[in-house]
């Protein structure tokens, strides 16, 4: 337990969330050099399996065997192993695929948009913020493939030439939904992979083993450093970020045009898109903070991934978390304002109906439990924003299973309304993806550079020329509050070779 | 191999007939930024056309000490986010409107609002594998095989070390002088590259 505890003690954090208007808060603590940077990463892959990951690691794997085994049953049982029934065809597949793809999308948020925004200190969390966007777009992306009966025939999804001289049907939402997820995919990898390309040289000339060289090196592709090559990677890594800025936003709205093109009252409204993006993005951040906070405890990786990025997640998921509450609040409003009897009445039912347990749980989640975060005590404090990250990763998963389940079971008419209960296969398969998150994940730690180390060095004060004295400043213990705009002890380089 | 400048090359005696190697160029570690930026300047100046600068994250402000040109890879990933736009209005109109027409809910078979998700993905996903594939083939990567890999030192270029090489191919280069130069820009260690 005195584990368990210490990922939550401040003892020997560094409190680097106070502001000076005079310059920028470090990003690196601790006066790191370049190579205590790639010391301390690379490390994490290179030093032999410790007892802790072995046993998350096998209890995700046994996860992960669960849901094979449920989707062995799906596959040669049929639909009927699910709770599902008209009308809620969805059920949980899908609350299970929207929570899921909603997951995905701080990743790429991060990467892509706070890039643009040149927020550096995301080059702490990016990668693995990366990482956990493409293995949750693994788990969403499974849903709808098995979702649809006969899984051996999900490649009708896509357009392909086939003997029945058939096409699939643009005009659908979900057929836009299969083009966003899977763009998103694509274009996450490879912004997850390209951008770890200089790490993985890292580890390549590091590594001891011939194994280790091989496999790295073949990753690496050669990377040697190069400054042309530089030039290159960095237009390049600009170009994604500005086509994954709108493809971010796209995906979530695409997945919110599903319900919002259909004519079922809870479904039918417009303000879907923005309200699914700010969702999406406050569960994600969550899922950073609930990923990061034992990480970076566990990895020893404090001085990268600071209290100040802790702190600043806080603040994106406060603020999307208030634009969720505002979209609730603003559904209501409008079901009673547009005076569309059916549409009042799916609202009262979700507030009040067989499923209202659902609805204050998702309120308590996702509106009450951010409201913490306002204080920055609060934010500073690990337990509590570990807390707060947790209820708002199930305050999402209620809020998609409000929207799916409680919209279908009482539709128009009475005569067609039909309750929901899932069995114990919708259980077991919701905790299956979570084995199929955490293996790939567990997977990612043990093996890749878990943080950016070029991107963190290039938003280090020593990589800047003309650099303020900061260098042979390794042994400094300790931050002073003025240390980047000191002048250096050295006098200033000639300009003309000697 | 690879050996110090300063000691007596003894390896063109020791080598056997097969390990014939040639100099492929002279490498120099430097350890900061202000020193790297300072030699890349003096290594221009000097004339050089044939050089690199290695370090373990990209430099600001280097392209211009260098002189390394914009490169064009922002109009080849124009060029594939077109292909791709076009690429996926073709295919919406080639399936639904032409190939394989089928009313449904009473929408038109072609229906310009109806397919912009799907060519707003296609153009970005078009635009993104360009940008990686693109970048990857200008950088004439991947690229497994480089002398350069054989110095035992080159390993912290990916770490916290930078790096000058330049290419014995070069019309200025010369072993001894070049040698004397990087050493003068302040480089903690030369060492020639042999392949």
């Amino acid at each position: 337990m005195s584990t368990v505890s210490s990922i939550f003690s401040s003892v020997g954090e560094i409190d680097n969330t106070t502001d000076d208007a005079r310059q920028r808060a470090p990003l690196v603590l601790r006066g790191r050099g370049f190579s205590s940077i790639t010391n301390s990463v690379s490390a994490i892959a290179e030093r032999p399996t410790t007892l802790g990951w072995k046993i998350a690691f096998m209890f995700s794997l046994s996860l992960l065997g669960m849901l094979g085994a449920c989707i062995g049953y799906l596959v040669t049982t049929g639909v009927g192993v699910w709770g599902n029934n008209q009308p809620v065809s969805w059920g949980f597949p899908i609350v299970n695929f929207v929570f899921w793809v909603g997951i995905g999308h701080a990743g790429t948020l991060i990467s892509a948009i706070l890039f643009l925004f040149r927020q550096n200190w995301r080059t702490g969390i990016n990668r693995f913020a990366e990482a956990m966007t493409i293995f949750a777009v693994v788990c969403a992306g499974m849903f709808p493939g098995i979702h649809v009966g006969r899984a051996w025939l999900a490649y009708w999804l896509f357009p392909l030439p086939n003997q029945m001289t058939m096409w699939p049907q643009f005009r659908s939402p979900l057929l836009w939904d299969v083009f966003a997820v899977g763009t998103y995919a694509t274009v996450s990898t490879l912004f997850w992979y390209v951008g770890m390309i200089p790490d993985l040289a890292t580890l390549r000339d590091r590594s001891k083993s011939k194994i280790g060289q091989f496999a790295y090196g073949m990753f690496a592709l050669g990377w040697n450093g190069s400054c042309r090559h530089w030039h290159r990677f960095e237009r390049m890594y600009l170009l994604l970020a500005a086509l994954a800025t709108p493809l971010v936003l796209s995906v979530h709205s695409v997945v919110s045009f599903d319900f919002a093109t259909s004519q079922l009252p809870g479904w039918h409204t417009t303000i879907f898109p923005p309200y699914f993006v700010a969702g999406a993005v406050y569960g994600g951040f969550a899922m950073v903070l609930n990923l990061a906070i034992p990480a970076r405890k566990y990895f020893g990786l404090e001085d990268i991934i600071t209290l100040r990025h802790i702190e600043n997640c806080c603040k994106v998921m406060l603020a999307t978390g208030m634009i969720v509450a505002y979209a609730y609040t603003l559904e209501f409003w409008t079901a009673w304002f547009g005076g569309n009897h059916f549409e009042r009445f799916a609202f009262m039912n979700r507030a009040f109906g067989p499923y209202a347990w659902s609805f204050w749980v998702m309120v308590f989640c996702n509106v009450v439990a951010p409201q913490f975060l306002w204080v920055k005590k609060f934010r500073t404090n690990l337990l509590i924003v570990f807390i707060v990250a947790a209820f708002a990763n199930i305050g999402m998963w209620f809020e998609r299973f409000e929207i799916i389940i409680t919209s279908l079971t009482r539709d128009f008419l009475p005569s067609s309304w039909y309750p929901f209960k899932p069995t114990p296969i919708d259980l077991m398969m919701l905790a299956g993806s979570f084995g199929l998150f955490f293996t790939l994940f567990l997977l990612f730690c043990r093996f890749l550079p878990v943080v950016a180390m070029a991107e963190v060095k290039s938003v280090m004060p020593q990589a800047h020329a003309h650099g303020n004295g900061e260098h042979g400043d390794h042994h400094k213990s300790d931050f002073q509050p003025d240390e980047h705009h000191r002048p250096g002890p050295g006098v200033e380089p000639s300009l003309t070779p000697a | 191999m690879s050996t110090v400048i300063e000691e007596p090359r003894e390896e063109t005696e020791i080598a056997s007939e097969e390990e014939t190697t040639e100099l492929v160029g002279l490498l120099a570690e430097f350890e900061d930024i202000d020193a790297i930026m300072n030699a890349a300047r003096g290594v221009r100046s000097a004339g050089f056309v044939r050089w690199d600068v290695y370090s373990p994250f990209p430099i600001h402000g280097i392209d211009a000490v260098m002189g390394i040109k914009p490169t064009i890879l922002p109009w080849l990933v124009l060029g594939g986010g077109l292909s791709g736009l076009i690429g996926g209005l073709t295919l919406q109109w080639y399936v639904n409107a032409y190939d394989y027409q089928f009313m449904i809910s009473g929408k038109p078979y072609w229906s310009l609002p109806a397919n912009i998700p799907v060519i707003f993905e296609c153009t970005v996903l078009l635009s993104a594998l360009t940008a990686v594939f693109g970048m990857l083939m200008l950088n004439r990567l991947p690229m497994h095989y480089n002398p350069l890999f054989k110095s035992e030192r080159f390993r912290r270029a990916t770490d916290d070390r930078f790096f000058i090489a330049i290419d014995a191919q070069d019309a200025k280069f010369d072993e001894h002088d070049t040698a004397a130069l990087l050493q003068s820009l302040g480089a903690t260690a030369v060492e020639t590259v042999e392949d």
